[in-house]
Parts: C-alpha cells; sequence; structure tokens
C-alpha cells in the first residue's frame, strides 16, 4: 500500500535592488531575510538570536541511483549567508544568488498552497522591511517566476516522500510521462523562447517557464544540463524506508489552482507508482523534445512519439493518467493522499481538463499559462505589437512581481484555494498534522534553547550538560496530536526533553 | 503516418462531459471580458515606465 505523501515546496524567488548603483543579488537577499527577521521579532536590533539551520546531514551529492557520476557535481552548501528557521516549521535563507523559502512539510495539497501563499505573504513583507531601511529611493523587489528571458534560470521545486521499496527505475517511467504532460496546467507562461537556436518568431508564446532549460531525462543535476527527473537520493528522514522525490521541472506558480493540481496530482500518480497500478504506460521516444514540444504549444495539439511508434497529446496523456487516479482512489480509498482533498484534486484536474479541451481561455481565472496569456494578447492587440516588443516581454515579468501594488497576478482575478487571513496565521504557526509542528512549537517556546534545526532533528543547549540532539526521522510524527500536551505542560527546554526522554 | 494512441478521451462512463455553456457561464465570461477591458485600460499605469530598460535590466543570475 503506497505511504502518505508528505509535501514540501521550495521557491527561489527572482531579486533586483533598485536604484542600488551597484547591485549585488546574494547582498540583497542577505539585507532582506534580515529586515524580515528583525521585523517579524525573530532578533533584536544588533542581536543575533536567530535559529540557523544545521548541516551536519545533508547529502545533496547522493544519488539514487545508487552511484556516483563523476560527471554530475552536487551543488555547494553555502553555509555562510543567512539561513533561517521559521516558527512555522520553514526555512528562509539565500540560496545561490536568491532568497529561497522552503514550506513546512505539509500532509496534504490545500496545505501546501496555504504554505506557499504564506510564503508569497512572507516575501512581501520581507521587501516592505527591507524598504523601511533601505536609503528613500531603493527598494529590493522579488518575482515568483523562474526566469530572466535570457537564459538564466531559478527553480521552484517540489518535494514528495516515497516509500524506499518502490523501484527507481518505476518512478522514472511513471513520473516522465506526468512531468512532460502536466505542464498545460502547471505552466506559469513565457514570452518567447530560451531554447538554444530558437527565436521568438519560432516560439512567440509557450506554457512553462523552466522547460526551455531541461537538457536530460534522468540526472544529478540542478543548475546545468538539469534533467526531466532529478535523482537527489536525500531523504532527510529514515533512509532505509523513505525517498525524498526531488522534483525540479516545475515553474513557480502565481495562481493557487496551479499549484494545487500541481502537487496533488503528482501525489497521486506517485501513489500508483509505489503500488504498481498503473494500467498503462506512456513512454516517449524523445522524452527532452517532448518537454519542450509540449511547452511550446498553446493548441495543445502536437502529437508526442511514444516508443511504441504510436502517439499521443499531452491533454489525451493527462486524460489516461486522471481515469487511473480516480480508478485508484475509487479502489483503494484516499486516507494517505489526504482524505477529502485527493478527491478535491480530482474533481479539479477533471474540470481543468474538460476545459483546456474545449477552450483553455475558459480558465483564465484558473491557470497562470492562460491567465497571462489573456492579458499579454489582450495588450498585444490593443496596441498593435510584434511579439517581441519589450513591453510584453515587461508585462510578463510583472505578472509575478510581489509587491501588491505591482503584481498583475493579482489584478487578473485569479481563483483562490485558501483563504489568505488563514495564509496570514500560517507565517507563523506550522502545520498541526507533521513533524513541522514539533519544529515550529519548538521554535515559538524554547528557541532560546534551540542551537540548530534541520529537516530531521533539533539541537538543543540547556546549558548543564552537551548540546541534545532530537532526531525527528519520521515525517509524521511530531504532531499536534503526538506532542500537543507536551508543549502545553512543559515550562522549559529541559523539561520537554525530560519528557520526550522518558 | 503513426497510428493514433488514443483517439478520444474516456468514456462518459468514467467522467461526466463537458458541461455545455450555460447562460450562466456566458454572463460570467462577459464579466470576465469586461474585467479585461478595465485591466488594460489601467494597466500602463502600473507598467514599468521603461519597459525597454526595465527588460534589459532583469538579469538573474542562474540557480537551481
Amino acid at each position: 500500500m503506497s505511504i502518505p505523501k508528505t509535501i514540501g515546496i521550495e521557491t527561489e524567488y527572482g531579486i533586483v535592488h533598485r536604484c542600488s548603483g551597484d547591485p549585488n543579488p546574494i547582498a540583497a537577499s542577505s539585507v532582506l531575510i534580515n529586515a524580515y527577521l528583525r521585523d517579524a521579532g525573530y532578533r533584536s536590533e544588533g542581536g543575533s538570536d536567530t535559529v540557523h539551520w544545521d548541516f551536519t546531514d545533508e547529502t545533496p551529492g547522493l544519488d539514487a541511483r545508487g552511484c556516483a557520476s563523476t560527471a554530475s557535481m552536487p551543488p555547494d552548501v553555502e553555509t555562510h549567508l543567512v539561513n533561517a528557521v521559521l516558527t512555522n516549521g520553514a526555512r528562509y535563507y539565500v540560496d545561490h544568488a536568491h532568497p529561497e523559502i522552503s514550506t513546512p512539510e505539509c500532509a496534504d495539497a490545500r496545505s501546501a498552497v496555504l504554505y506557499d501563499r504564506a510564503a508569497e505573504l512572507i516575501a512581501q513583507r520581507s521587501m516592505a522591511a527591507a524598504k523601511a531601511i533601505l536609503p528613500p529611493d531603493q527598494e529590493i523587489v522579488l518575482y515568483k517566476n523562474n526566469s530572466d528571458g535570457k537564459g538564466n534560470s531559478y527553480g521552484c521545486h517540489e518535494n514528495y516522500l516515497v516509500d524506499r521499496a518502490t523501484p527507481f527505475g518505476r518512478i522514472v517511467s511513471g513520473c516522465t510521462s506526468h512531468f512532460t504532460t502536466r505542464q498545460i496546467f502547471t505552466g506559469a507562461g513565457k514570452v518567447g523562447s530560451e531554447a538554444p537556436g530558437q527565436s521568438t518568431d519560432e516560439v512567440p508564446y509557450q506554457l512553462t517557464q523552466r522547460a526551455d532549460f531541461f537538457e536530460e531525462e534522468v540526472g544529478l543535476e540542478t543548475t546545468l544540463k538539469r534533467p526531466i527527473i532529478n535523482t537527489r537520493d536525500e531523504p532527510h528522514a529514515d533512509a532505509r524506508k523513505y525517498r525524498r522525490l526531488h522534483v525540479i521541472v516545475g515553474d513557480s506558480n502565481p495562481s493557487q489552482v496551479s499549484t494545487f493540481l500541481k502537487v496533488g496530482t503528482t501525489a497521486l500518480v506517485l501513489a500508483l507508482i509505489e503500488d504498481d497500478a498503473f494500467g498503462r504506460e506512456f513512454l516517449f521516444a524523445a522524452p527532452v523534445a517532448a518537454i519542450r514540444a509540449v511547452s511550446h504549444d498553446p493548441t495543445l495539439s502536437t502529437p508526442l512519439e511514444l516508443v511504441n511508434g504510436k502517439t499521443a497529446t499531452a491533454l489525451e496523456i493527462q486524460w489516461e493518467l486522471h481515469g487511473q487516479c480516480r480508478k485508484y482512489v475509487e479502489t483503494n480509498g484516499s486516507d494517505n493522499l489526504g482524505g477529502t482533498v485527493a478527491t478535491e484534486v480530482l474533481d479539479r484536474w477533471e474540470s481543468v481538463l474538460a476545459g483546456l479541451e474545449v477552450d483553455p481561455m475558459s480558465l483564465a481565472s484558473q491557470l497562470d499559462w492562460v491567465a497571462k496569456y489573456r492579458l499579454i494578447e489582450g495588450y498585444r492587440e490593443r496596441h498593435g505589437l510584434d511579439w517581441g516588443n519589450p513591453r510584453l516581454r515587461a508585462l510578463d515579468i510583472q505578472y509575478h512581481d510581489m509587491r501588491p501594488e505591482r503584481s498583475l497576478a493579482a489584478r487578473v482575478g485569479l481563483e483562490t484555494i485558501v483563504d489568505d487571513s488563514q495564509a496570514v496565521t500560517a507565517m507563523s504557526e506550522p502545520p498541526v498534522d507533521t513533524r513541522a509542528y514539533f519544529r515550529g512549537r519548538c521554535l515559538q517556546q524554547f528557541s532560546a534553547a534551540v542551537v540548530a534545526a534541520n529537516w530531521d532533528s533539533l539541537v538543543f543547549d540547556v546549558g548543564s550538560d552537551a548540546l541534545r540532539r532530537v532526531p525527528m526521522m519520521e515525517p509524521l510524527r511530531g504532531t499536534e496530536a503526538h506532542v500537543g500536551s507536551l508543549f502545553e505542560d512543559c515550562d522549559s527546554a529541559t523539561e520537554l526533553l525530560r519528557r520526550l526522554g522518558s | 503516418m503513426a497510428e493514433r494512441e488514443q483517439r478520444r478521451k474516456p468514456a462518459p462512463v468514467e467522467r461526466e462531459p463537458a458541461e455545455q455553456a450555460s447562460p450562466a457561464a456566458t454572463e460570467r465570461s462577459e464579466e470576465i471580458k469586461a474585467e479585461l477591458d478595465d485591466l488594460l485600460n489601467e494597466i500602463d499605469e502600473v507598467l514599468e515606465s521603461n519597459a525597454e530598460d526595465f527588460v534589459k535590466s532583469y538579469i538573474q543570475k542562474g540557480g537551481q
């Protein structure tokens, strides 16, 4: 039986330091995050009492295929930059030259959307806090997109807990068919192409920000020669029982419906892969060519070549995957997929595929690529512009502007999945149904005693004896149901550790 | 010519067919169109003042 699909989303935001003279994105990211930490009360003026990330157990170079390729280098871990743990269980840090927020572990797709929205609100509060301390003409602006239109891309990664017993080869074949075709609802839209040798004349508008940057089918890289299936094998949990599937092929979505479907459908597909329940597989003759072909065709009609010599469109493959997932849930239930949330995902998935089939523009209030296309096409027609006009690229970038008064995504009437009042709470409160609850509550109540934290452990210094590491190798232990009463009963970290140890 | 893998979506027994455009839906699409017009009317006030310079200067370091 498939295991519960714990989900997390990591978002790297584009960053611009306006009027700074000599912009340095790494310094700007540090300024931004530090401003938030001070503004949100994580640290006192001049002090440094934020709980820092602990890298002891990080091994991003391990490969799920069980081999270490010499051509494939693990990313450097930058320990010297700002790297904080938030009371909602999230991580907020400088990654490469971008601020990145990783949501806490979430038990279902709706919770993942809630914490992704909370991350947006954290980004907005960070910009406001930075503006307050910068010289009056300066401003740091964040963009929730994945490309600068000049060949530089930054990611939005998804993480899913997967049963270690599932053969990796099965994950590769099942996920490739989904990742290649789910773009029809997960794409955030992009003006032009950044694929080598392709011009805006050939691809005026495409479904995704990211498809142009994928060059391999399977691999360990995340920054060069990006693969459709990333093999980083770093479970941040009991490695004998679990994998963490690290998905790098998706776009950052301002649309909550796109995010909901992105993680919800992928969790369902993974459950079918674990239970080997796919009645029928779609293996592409050329997956990298297929992922670009899907992205480059807003009419959704391109036939994709399969290894058996036949063809299918992305929409046809998505209908098939949807049908199989529906049947799976009807047979096996959805307890491991968020219960009723899985049914909401299936219903939304179905209505979106039906809409795409009849008229994609009918989804302008649900999907990013459609909302953006409708806006840009409307503007283009009104002003009689060519697709190569920089004003259209400016609209594209500004769709993702995180400033509420500038964001175009905030103006196109996108439906929401979660209420902003809940998301405001989620900026500081952890989910109650994963181990993020324990992490977040420890930081709320005993932050002075927590010297370091990471996904699978917390390190305490309670003064008297050696540092104490509390391992959290089970993503679904440490929930409110398990440990909620401890936080009510314990007045100190010493007491908490004593109760945990007994 | 390659044979089509799947000519049609799954039969209606597996899912409801797409809903026909109802009067409410048509009304909604008129509403959406009016909203787009309003948005296009105000967009020049929101859009970066020098689009060409803005697009040129929007340069990011590659990330993950």
